[in-house]
């Protein structure tokens, strides 16, 4: 039914896409799987119209068509429902499915021919809920389906869900299975991205795995096995960006007792960092790790748990409190939390070490700006002076400002969030050495990274996460991709229904 | 010599590019007035413009008087901006305070007992850190709106003054202690220069060492630039957010004493009315962005001259008030274009 021929997609300088190759028959349900990154979302835009392709060709029964936007997708039967949700709350659930294709009479909503015509969309999903019943009233897992409907009240011959389970029960992930199953039956094909695995295995025909933007392999029928999507997801060769990184252990620096965050309240994580290790922290979009390492700088408030520095407790939720115990976070979002893109560098480097810089609360600006040249050029960060706004320094350079504002205040934990995300190797090797470094000097590194080489090549054990606990924690002799991947989509046994 | 006075002035024009060109529509107001106003029976061009009435002693001396008192709680305004925030509370504020004070002095009311102008001074200032930190508290803390807050503030705080005068005009002839100090403080002259107008100078350069060169006016600027990455940074975003509000309505507190002097009562229902909006509109017409973040001392000066200016020029020149307004509007919204298409940046290309 459709059929996509060397689809490349280049965002700048990323090449998202290389040559893929993808197509599906009517009544086909197809798992797409990838690492985070790996080009899943953007081929998914450019079937529903949000991105067109650099180059490549679409063609639907045979015909070649081109997807402007998401109106034409809607024309030719693509439907996308999304991981997030777009429903509106303040309508019914009729008003839901049909919003912008309301039945009208006398220029009004004639409400009760959109009840009639919602009523036998609903049933056809085995949904028992009436039309008029408000949105906000349902679960997350009954607005999931009434988001299908919406779809096939447009007709669609092509249902993309993009992670349609992430905030289902296991109940809620049943019934959706059970209608996915019955969908392909009345010959709608469709599209399942998903990370848990299981659910692929439960209901694809056939999974296709991309990895770094490039097809990395498909499977059919008996093929379809957890094992072997996990390493056509993964599986490759670490390359040499990777500095000597021999630990050199000394006494436990962060203790962490029974933490959990406010996302996810019942996570209960205990962790010790030792100086002068790298912990490595893995996980699934979603599983919690950035709520962790907020809840530890003290940003996020923290409703349960303990942690200490060398043997010294922190009170929970109070930034100061951290940094004042040489705790320091490079979070994860620079733009939105590690820089304040319209001042300048000098400016941004200063903002968390103030008090160095001023006297009685007058800053002192030659002492700010020769202090900040020099960490500009110990981090090899490329800007024509001090007074160059951040915002309009490349990614690189900028993460680079963000981890030297702190790396420089002689931290005893440093937890990096993401440190490397759209950075180019280059940059990255820099900011490796920077790290080893740090460790060198007995700091205790806390490394959160969704990249598979960078967790195996940098740390020296690796903790992962999932749905805000901790699953395991390898040693380095138990290092895989396998077996981070097993921790990091197992659902944690104990979680109170 | 010359070198160093030009880089001077190129590196003031780069710092203040904004502000340089509203300092050209300041002067070309200024001149449009003198040159309508001008004396038709002097000797000559030149005489007549300086004989006009707009630089006629008295004429400058009112101007400068107006230009402080407004510049006063500009300043406070253009600090709450500055954090994204906005306080609609300040006319209000200034009714409500001018009474509290004229009570303080006269005793007339009766749980306000008299007292000496100067403690009745601190008593105001203490009213005004307590509403100011109200107001941040509800606003850095709570996150409320900062709209919603200080819109009640703006309704509020009227139905305040005029419950307690009971709606009729105050004044403060009969006070019981000597207020001869009082007057000659707050409406005197130094160095020809009215008091007003001198305490606006000095707020003003306070105003500039804050925001420029101290740590908490980096901070300030951070968090309205920012306030995720300020909080991230380890800076108690709460409490300099919250000391904005309170800056602003001490300023107003300040702006109220030499006000309420000025008019000698105070009339609870019109004293001060729509203040809080030529605040809003000098700091906006002066290059604060109501976004947060952006605004400097010398913006919010200029742009209070501008709007004293205009209004100057509407009484100078006999135009109709209600039409004075309509040119005050069209002042702010050509800034506010200016703005938002960044001329001054294609003005200022070759100087930087």
């Amino acid at each position: 039914m459709l059929q996509l021929k060397n689809i490349s997609k280049s965002f700048g300088v990323v090449q998202a896409l290389s040559d893929v190759d993808f197509e599906i028959a009517a009544g086909e349900v197809v798992g797409l799987i990838g690492e985070n990154g790996a080009g899943k979302s953007t081929l998914m835009k450019i079937l529903g119209g949000v991105h067109e392709p650099s180059s490549g060709e679409i063609f639907i029964d045979g015909e070649a068509v081109t997807i402007h936007d998401a109106k034409a997708a809607e024309r030719l039967g693509i439907s996308f429902v999304h991981q997030e949700l777009n429903l509106l709350d303040n309508l019914d659930v009729a008003g839901n499915i049909f919003l912008g294709r309301e039945p009208r009479r006398f220029g009004c909503i004639a409400t009760k021919q959109l009840h009639d015509m919602a009523r036998p969309l609903l049933e056809k999903l085995g949904l028992r809920i009436e039309p008029h019943t408000a949105l906000a009233s349902l679960s997350n897992g009954q607005k999931q389906l009434v988001e299908i409907s919406k779809a096939l009240s447009m007709d669609a011959r092509l249902l993309i869900l993009d992670e349609p389970t992430s905030s289902l029960t296991l109940q809620e992930t049943d019934t959706l299975l059970a209608l996915v199953k019955k969908l392909r039956e009345q010959g709608i094909s469709i599209i399942f991205i998903t990370h848990r695995l299981a659910e692929v295995e439960q209901v694809a025909d056939r999974v296709v795995a991309l990895r770094d933007g490039e097809l990395a392999g498909e499977l059919e029928g008996e093929e379809i096995h957890r094992d072997r999507m996990i390493s056509m997801m993964i599986g490759r060769e670490l390359k040499e960006v990777y500095p000597e990184n021999e630990p050199s252990l000394g006494n436990v620096v962060l203790d962490v007792k029974n933490f959990s965050t406010t996302r996810w309240p019942h996570g209960d994580t205990s962790f010790q960092i030792r100086a002068g290790e790298i912990l490595g922290m893995a996980g699934l979009v979603g599983a919690g790790r950035s709520e962790m390492a907020q809840a530890l700088f003290g940003v996020d408030p923290s409703p349960s748990g303990t942690l200490s520095v060398n043997g010294a407790p922190l009170k929970r939720g109070q930034v100061r409190d951290a940094i004042a115990h040489g705790v320091f976070l490079a979070p994860e979002d620079r733009k939105a939390s590690g820089l304040v893109l319209e001042m300048t560098i000098c400016e941004n480097m200063t903002l968390n070490s103030m008090s160095r810089f001023s006297n009685r609360g007058r800053i002192n600006p030659s002492r700010e700006r020769s202090q900040t040249a020099q960490w500009l050029k110990e981090f090899g960060v490329k800007a024509p002076n001090v007074e160059h706004t951040a915002g309009n320094l490349s990614g690189g350079n900028q993460q680079k400002v963000v981890l030297a504002k702190w790396m420089t205040l002689a931290p005893k934990v440093m937890i990096f969030d993401e440190p490397t995300r759209g950075i180019d190797m280059g940059a990255r090797h820099e900011i490796y050495q920077a790290m080893v470094e740090l460790a060198r000097k007995g700091c205790a590194i806390l490394m959160i990274s969704s990249d598979m080489e960078e967790l195996l090549g940098m740390s020296h054990r690796i903790a992962v996460m999932c749905e805000g606990h901790l699953t395991g924690t390898l040693e380095k002799n138990e290092f895989s991709e396998e077996a981070i991947m097993n921790l990091a989509v197992q659902i944690h046994q104990n979680v109170p229904a | 010599m010359t070198d160093t006075a030009t880089n001077f002035l190129s590196q003031l024009l780069s710092r203040y590019r904004k502000e340089s060109c509203l300092a050209i529509v300041l002067l070309f107001v200024a001149f449009w007035t003198i040159f309508f106003s001008r004396d038709t029976e002097a000797n000559g061009f030149i005489q007549s413009l300086i004989d006009s009435r707009f630089l006629s002693a008295r004429n400058l001396e009112n101007l400068a008087r107006q230009i402080g008192m407004y510049g006063i709680f500009t300043l406070g305004m253009g600090l709450v901006i500055i954090t994204g925030g906005i306080d609609l509370s300040v006319g209000s504020l200034m009714a409500l305070f001018g009474s509290i004070f004229f009570y303080s002095l006269t005793g007339a009311h009766g749980w306000i007992p008299a007292m000496p102008w100067s403690v009745a001074i601190v008593a105001l200032m203490l009213v005004a850190v307590v509403i100011g930190a109200f107001h941040g508290w509800l606003v850095a803390k709570i996150r409320l709106p900062a709209f919603v807050v200080t819109l009640c503030g703006l309704l509020g705080y009227r139905g305040l003054a005029q419950t307690i005068t009971h709606d009729t005009s105050i004044g403060y002839f009969d006070s019981k202690f000597s207020v001869a100090g009082l007057e000659s403080l707050l409406t005197g002259k130094l160095f020809g220069l009215p008091a007003a107008f001198i305490a606006f100078l000095l707020f003003s350069a306070l105003m500039d060492y804050v925001l420029h060169l101290s740590v908490f006016g980096r901070y300030l600027l951070a968090l309205g630039r920012n306030e995720q990455a300020a909080r991230y940074s380890g800076i108690n975003t709460v409490l300099v957010m919250a000391f904005a509000y309170v800056a602003c309505t001490v300023l107003a507190a300040v702006a109220a004493l030499f006000f309420c002097l000025y008019t000698s009562d105070v009339v609870p229902s019109m004293h001060g009315n729509f203040f809080e909006l030529y605040a809003i509109a000098g700091a906006v017409l002066g290059g604060c962005s109501l976004r947060g973040g952006e605004g400097t001392v010398v913006g919010m000066i200029i742009g209070t001259t501008v709007l004293l200016i205009l209004q100057n020029m509407v009484n100078l020149l006999g135009y109709d008030s209600s039409f004075g307004k309509v040119i005050t509007a069209i002042v702010i919204l050509g800034a506010a274009l200016v703005d938002r298409f960044e001329i001054w940046k294609l003005v200022y290309r070759r100087g930087s």
